[in-house]
């Protein structure tokens, strides 16, 4: 069935984007110090290319892409490489990570141009570019830009969809780049366009976001065929699969990449990073996070340099209030709770939300009684009760032939159960689980 | 350097970190909150015995979740569910020690065996009623009539356990008893306003409804299960009607008996229904042609118990056949 702009199930989470959707975009200071992870794009980590002692400028590169699906690490800041070591990374882990003094005397203004500027170049120099770049998915999964700027070889590309959903409650980030900034936002996708040779692009932004629509019509050239689709506002709207149906009413297979039907998805902040490359000649070293929250005392759109520690940001946002009780880097659905605050801004960060204590979720869970609220919620139409029931008694098998798969874990079903049972994080374990026995199987 | 300490005050948890407001418990008393009208009504119908009768199913309830449950299982509300939905099931007359042991039956023998709340696959009240009936088929079948005024108690309330309860209170028959037995219809103007004999929830239709569209409203209840009893029954009832103008209508076929109470409460107990909106059709559509069948052709004057048992023991089935198609993977399209 073709659903015009939109997607069934999902669920409705509080918006609460209230707090930032209407605050112009402003620039945070530099840190005293910078924290950089050579992990921060799906991949393989960057190769350090610098040692302690070395005084670097704003834009050097720190460390090189390691292969085709990777790409580098910049400095945010001119300053000293203090050192470098193992780090907490806002995943939860300890990563290898350049530490940087950040040089209060040095001008930081830009030297000449890193990257080239993007008339007359190939579309091979293109991706060239932007990898050099460091230019990576803005949305949260950091998947390196370029790739997708190549797609694969006997694949047609028709359609370029840009991801302006921002379905993840509190997050304004998108919304406000494409508010403030549509030309850059044009220009980028006009540079996406050309690139892979497609003439058609949509760019998907849900109804909640009316100021950012009518900027974008405003914005878009005669001589490009750009429609400005505005989308129910719902979770996941902004899930590829998900907005691939909404745009096209075509389901991607399951197990397949958006390549198969002839799509390409590319988020609005990474469009806007790559038209920024071009424009500055500056690599991907700051990046737009929304600070948000009701544990926040000062929430705020913010261009923050990448590798300023989650403590820095929060100190300049005044701070959290009493009552803040969970740190998340993303949105709440599917962002990372933080244990520690030494963690830095990395370029996949689209936000940082403090949650309140009245707002997370309770200890106390209940069994499931198959009030079937999940399956109603599931946007790839799952049955997460009965694989709840089946990570609860480790049948991982049983799991993977029930697709598991296909479980993004957006956590719907973990926001509607009224037994509060964590099945999104049940499922993200079943699915470590299932890896670890086919890497033990191969 | 190093890392500083962790926040102190902070929690880590998995995402997603936010939570619909709704929760179990919460649900669970919105049920109970639903059947307050029910059992204020059978109370003006059938006076303080319907009260004492209900009590003593919610006590036999919460005894038996004390007992059997894990700690702290009587807060979800499930148990006073379970009371009080059997309650209904009964005559104003049956002696209260009976119903109490029907309740502490459904609690221990329909759920806590199972596993506790979640598990089961039949529903307890209507396994603590087939229990009733099996182990005391005389006393709930012996249905007081309405009126009477509040106070005076019906039957054998007090009777004591194990003696032989002694049939004196004035009785009659339940409609579909009636027609059964002795070929008799009754008024449908008494059938959906209450004025006959029958089990406490028998007789009324429009407060069961109006309940039931209140937890509808709230999202507590899946309408597609009533709606598709209450169809079902009413089409294959009026079908029977037009062939053989000697069975009864659909309208007599829809207010008589226990069918309302069932479809409403009984049939949509979350636990024992399919979890699927297919399956809650299929789940529907079997449920109303057994209580047909049942009532038209069977023995018994009223099968909506047996008609639900039999359809949640096909729930598991109904489930796996019911499942929706997972994004992506159409019929015919190579996986």
């Amino acid at each position: 069935m073709r659903l015009a702009f939109g997607f069934r199930h999902g669920v409705h989470p509080p918006e609460e984007k209230g707090l930032t959707q209407a605050l112009p975009i402003r620039r945070m200071p530099f840190p005293d110090d910078l924290v950089l992870p050579l992990r921060q794009h799906a991949g393989n980590p960057a190769k350090l290319c610098v040692k302690a002692g070395d005084y670097v400028e704003r834009g050097d590169t720190i460390a090189e892409a390691d292969g085709f699906i990777s790409v580098p690490i910049h400095a945010s800041a001119a300053g000293v490489v203090s050192d470098v070591g193992w780090w907490p990374h806002p995943d939860g882990s300890m990563a290898m990570a350049v530490h940087i003094r950040v040089d209060r005397y040095a001008p930081q203004v830009q030297r000449p141009r890193l990257v080239p500027k993007w008339e007359g170049l190939t579309p091979d120099e293109v991706v060239k570019a932007v990898q050099q770049a460091g230019v990576v998915g803005l949305g949260g999964a950091a998947f390196p830009t370029h790739v997708k700027l190549r797609p694969p070889k006997g694949s047609v590309v028709h359609t370029l969809i840009i991801n302006g959903a921002e379905c993840e409650p509190y997050l304004t980030s998108d919304h406000r780049t494409m508010a403030e900034y549509p030309a850059r936002v044009l220009f980028g996708i006009r540079v996406m366009m050309q690139t892979l040779g497609v003439k058609k692009c949509v760019v998907g932004i849900e109804r909640n976001k009316p100021d950012a629509i009518e900027a974008m019509r405003k914005a878009v050239p005669r001589d490009l065929d750009v429609t400005i689709l505005p989308l129910t506002v719902k979770y996941p709207q902004g899930a590829e699969k998900m907005l691939i149906q909404a745009v096209t009413g075509v389901e991607v297979p399951s197990g397949k990449l958006p390549v198969m039907v002839g799509v390409v998805v590319q988020n609005v902040g990474s469009v806007s990073a790559i038209a920024e490359v071009f424009e500055t000649g500056l690599p991907l070293i700051e990046r737009i996070v929304t600070v948000s929250g009701h544990g926040l005392r000062r929430p705020a759109n913010l261009i923050v340099p990448v590798g300023t520690k989650l403590r820095d940001l929060l100190a300049f946002c005044d701070g959290l209030t009493p009552d803040a009780a969970e740190v998340i880097v993303g949105g709440p659905m599917m962002g990372l709770s933080q244990a520690n605050l030494d963690a830095p801004v990395i370029k996949g960060t689209t936000g940082v939300v403090v949650l309140a204590g009245r707002e997370t979720r309770g200890v106390k869970t209940y069994p499931c009684i198959h009030c079937g609220r999940c399956l109603d919620a599931c946007p790839v139409f799952l049955n997460p009760s009965l694989l709840g029931d089946l990570a609860r008694v480790g049948r991982h098998e049983e799991m993977a032939e029930l697709h598991l798969a296909d479980c993004m874990l957006c956590g719907s079903c973990a926001f509607v159960c009224p037994s509060n049972i964590p099945l999104a994080q049940l499922f993200q374990a079943s699915k470590t689980a299932l890896k670890r026995v086919q890497a033990g199987a191969a | 350097m190093s890392p500083g300490p962790i926040a102190p005050s902070l929690i880590v948890t998995a995402s997603p970190h936010v939570k619909a407001p709704d929760s179990t418990p919460k649900i669970m008393w919105h049920v109970v909150l639903s059947l307050v009208p029910v059992v204020v009504s059978a109370a003006w119908f059938f006076g303080v015995s319907a009260l004492l009768v209900i009590l003593a199913a919610s006590l036999g309830a919460l005894a038996a979740e004390r007992a059997f449950g894990r700690g702290g299982t009587l807060a979800d509300g499930s148990a006073v569910i379970t009371g009080l939905l059997l309650g209904l099931t009964l005559p104003a007359g049956l002696p209260l020690w009976m119903a109490c042991l029907g309740g502490a039956f459904g609690i221990g023998f329909g759920k806590s065996v199972w596993g506790g709340l979640g598990q089961n696959v039949f529903n307890p009240a209507l396994v603590g009623r087939a229990f009733l009936q099996a182990a005391f088929p005389v006393a709930i079948t012996t249905w007081p009539k309405v009126g009477g005024g509040f106070w005076s108690l019906a039957g054998d309330l007090f009777a004591f356990p194990f003696t032989h309860p002694h049939p004196d209170a004035i009785t009659s028959a339940t409609p579909l008893g009636l027609l059964k037995f002795e070929g008799k219809s009754t008024a449908i103007s008494d059938l959906v306003f209450g004025a006959h004999g029958g089990s406490l929830g028998e007789t009324l239709g429009l407060v069961i409804l109006a309940g039931g569209a209140y937890l509808a409203i709230r999202g507590y209840l899946n309408w597609r299960i009533p709606a598709s009893i209450l169809l079902t029954v009413a089409l294959a009832s009026a079908l029977l009607h037009v062939v053989d103008p000697q069975k009864p209508d659909a309208y007599f076929m829809l207010f008589s008996g226990g069918l309302v109470l069932g479809a409403v409460y009984m049939a949509t107990d979350l636990v024992t229904s399919p979890v699927t909106n297919g399956g809650r059709w299929v789940f529907g559509v079997g449920i109303g042609l057994l209580v047909v069948v049942i009532r038209v052709w069977g023995g018994l004057p009223e099968g909506v118990m047996y008609a639900i048992l039999f359809m949640n023991a096909l729930v598991p089935f109904i489930n796996r056949a019911t499942q929706p198609r997972v994004f992506g993977t159409r019929l015919g399209v190579a996986q």
